[in-house]
């Protein structure tokens, strides 16, 4: 792998870390994870259009979340059931526009060459993310420990729910060539929970976080290239696995 | 004296359920009102929509530059979730801008003992997580704080000390105070007027007014004791 494929796939695994440490901590695996498949039907389309799949991804993830987060709003219906309802839809109609061998790189991944523009935009974008889950960790804070303590600190807790899930859509989309829309979920998952498991501080969560996202890259990239093997499966088994390893663990006291 | 608070026909609904309806009173600037009711009569309900959490009809007016602190009844927070005592005291110092230095001034002023600060939320008593949540409720010079007292978590010692506390707050900077309680003795001591839901019209006044033991047996279908001191 170059140089900066290998940069790109480090500030997306920090990104995922970081990220999904406060899905891990608001108790929204699953709808994350889920949240991450409705990329789909946008790479199918930008297929069909002949457009770069990873743009028509991101689209999707924000018209996704958008939509989930307006509905939960509108309607006051559980996060968890509308993401449900709108990944299920959204895998449907991806899978009725993309097909064969597309659909699977898709679902899968398959990194290639990063062009300049790629590179430049999956940097930007890492480190946008990065910066918003460290300047807002506070705010995230309050607003996950009680809502209403956060608004009485001045937080305006509608937008910042708005912004974290877009930072989540983001790196979502910076993982989406790499590790496609199955496993990047994951990616923001695994890692996370992992900390979860071991630390028992704001400042431990983050850091075994990112560190497992971005350790479990590297050596699911190394893996890869011996073994001859796709590298994004690989990913998110060692993420896996250190999830595994840490369970017998008991968090130091 | 100016009030820091002024609520005028004040209605809070759920689909067909009118949990709050025609809620007029003010509470004056470093006044003391306790909120007292039988569970469900919207004593929480009313603190979130005077904290601007729950859609509302009619008037909530608090004094221009009011700072709120806010201490919710009970909150579901995990076991192991990865958050020290300290992560939530200094998020919320960050959030509202106030030194660390206030921030560990505000955990000491609530006794709450150095090893469950550095515990994760999770892991502390009923009465301690309150205390934390009491701390940090007054990091940010609060001039307004709402107590909502849980039914059970804090012992009845630890609870006249935390009253204590927020009363010597309320001398020295003058803070306005208003607090949901079980605890009929606590609203004797410290609360200027009491404003009891459940009934209609709701009753207002004076606790030596309104804490009558045939008015608590109206308010709460039964008749409660009391000492008073």
């Amino acid at each position: 792998m170059d140089w900066s494929g290998l940069a790109l796939s480090v500030g997306m695994a920090a990104a995922a870390g970081l990220v999904g440490s406060f899905a891990v901590m608001r108790r929204m695996s699953l709808a994350s994870d889920a949240l991450s498949h409705v990329a789909l039907p946008g790479i199918g389309l930008a297929l069909a259009f002949h457009l770069n799949p990873v743009l028509g991804g991101m689209a999707a993830l924000l018209a996704g979340t958008l939509l989930v987060f307006g509905l939960e709003r509108r309607t006051g219906i559980a996060t968890e059931t509308i993401v449900g309802v709108v990944f299920s839809l959204a895998l449907a109609v991806g899978s009725l526009l993309a097909s064969g061998e597309e659909l699977v790189d898709a679902l899968l991944g398959a990194p290639g060459r990063t062009g300049a523009w790629e590179l430049l935009l999956g940097l930007l974008g890492s480190a946008a993310v990065v910066t918003f889950v460290l300047v807002e960790r506070n705010r995230l804070v309050l607003s996950l420990v009680s809502a209403d303590i956060a608004r009485t600190s001045g937080v305006r807790v509608a937008r910042l729910e708005l912004a974290y899930l877009v930072a989540f859509a983001l790196t979502v989309a910076l993982g989406l060539r790499y590790l496609g829309v199955l496993l990047m979920g994951s990616l923001t998952i695994i890692p996370a929970a992992t900390g979860k498991r071991l630390a028992r501080s704001l400042g431990g969560m983050l850091a075994i976080s990112s560190a497992c996202a971005v350790a479990s890259t590297l050596v699911g990239e190394a893996l890869a290239g011996r073994l001859h093997r796709p590298t994004g499966p690989l990913v998110i088994a060692v993420a896996a696995a250190v999830f595994l390893a840490s369970v017998p663990i008991r968090r130091a006291r | 004296m100016t009030n820091a608070l002024e609520v005028e026909g004040l209605a809070v609904g759920f689909g067909r359920r009118q949990v709050l309806r025609g809620l007029s009173f003010s509470v004056p600037a470093g006044g003391s009102l306790a909120v007292i009711g039988p569970n469900g009569s919207g004593k929480t309900v009313l603190f979130r929509a005077l904290i601007g959490s729950l859609p509302h009809q009619g008037e909530v007016r608090w004094a221009p530059a009011t700072r709120i602190g806010y201490v919710p009844q009970k909150l579901d927070v995990e076991r192991d979730l990865p958050l020290t005592g300290w992560d939530f005291v200094a998020a919320k110092a960050a959030v509202v801008r106030a030194s660390q230095v206030e921030a560990r001034h505000a955990l000491e002023l609530v006794r709450l003992p150095e090893e469950a600060v550095a515990s994760p939320v999770g892991a502390l008593s009923g009465g301690q997580f309150q205390r934390l949540l009491l701390a940090a409720a007054l990091v940010g010079r609060p001039n307004a704080l709402l107590f909502d007292e849980p039914t059970s978590g804090v012992d009845e010692p630890g609870e006249e000390r935390l009253y204590q506390v927020i009363h010597r707050l309320q001398v020295s900077e003058g803070l306005t105070l208003l607090f949901i309680s079980h605890e009929l003795n606590v609203v004797f001591r410290f609360a200027a007027n009491v404003l009891c839901l459940g009934q209609d019209p709701p009753c207002y006044g004076p606790p030596e007014e309104i804490l009558t033991p045939r008015r608590i047996a109206e308010v709460y279908g039964e008749p409660m004791g009391y000492h008073h001191h």
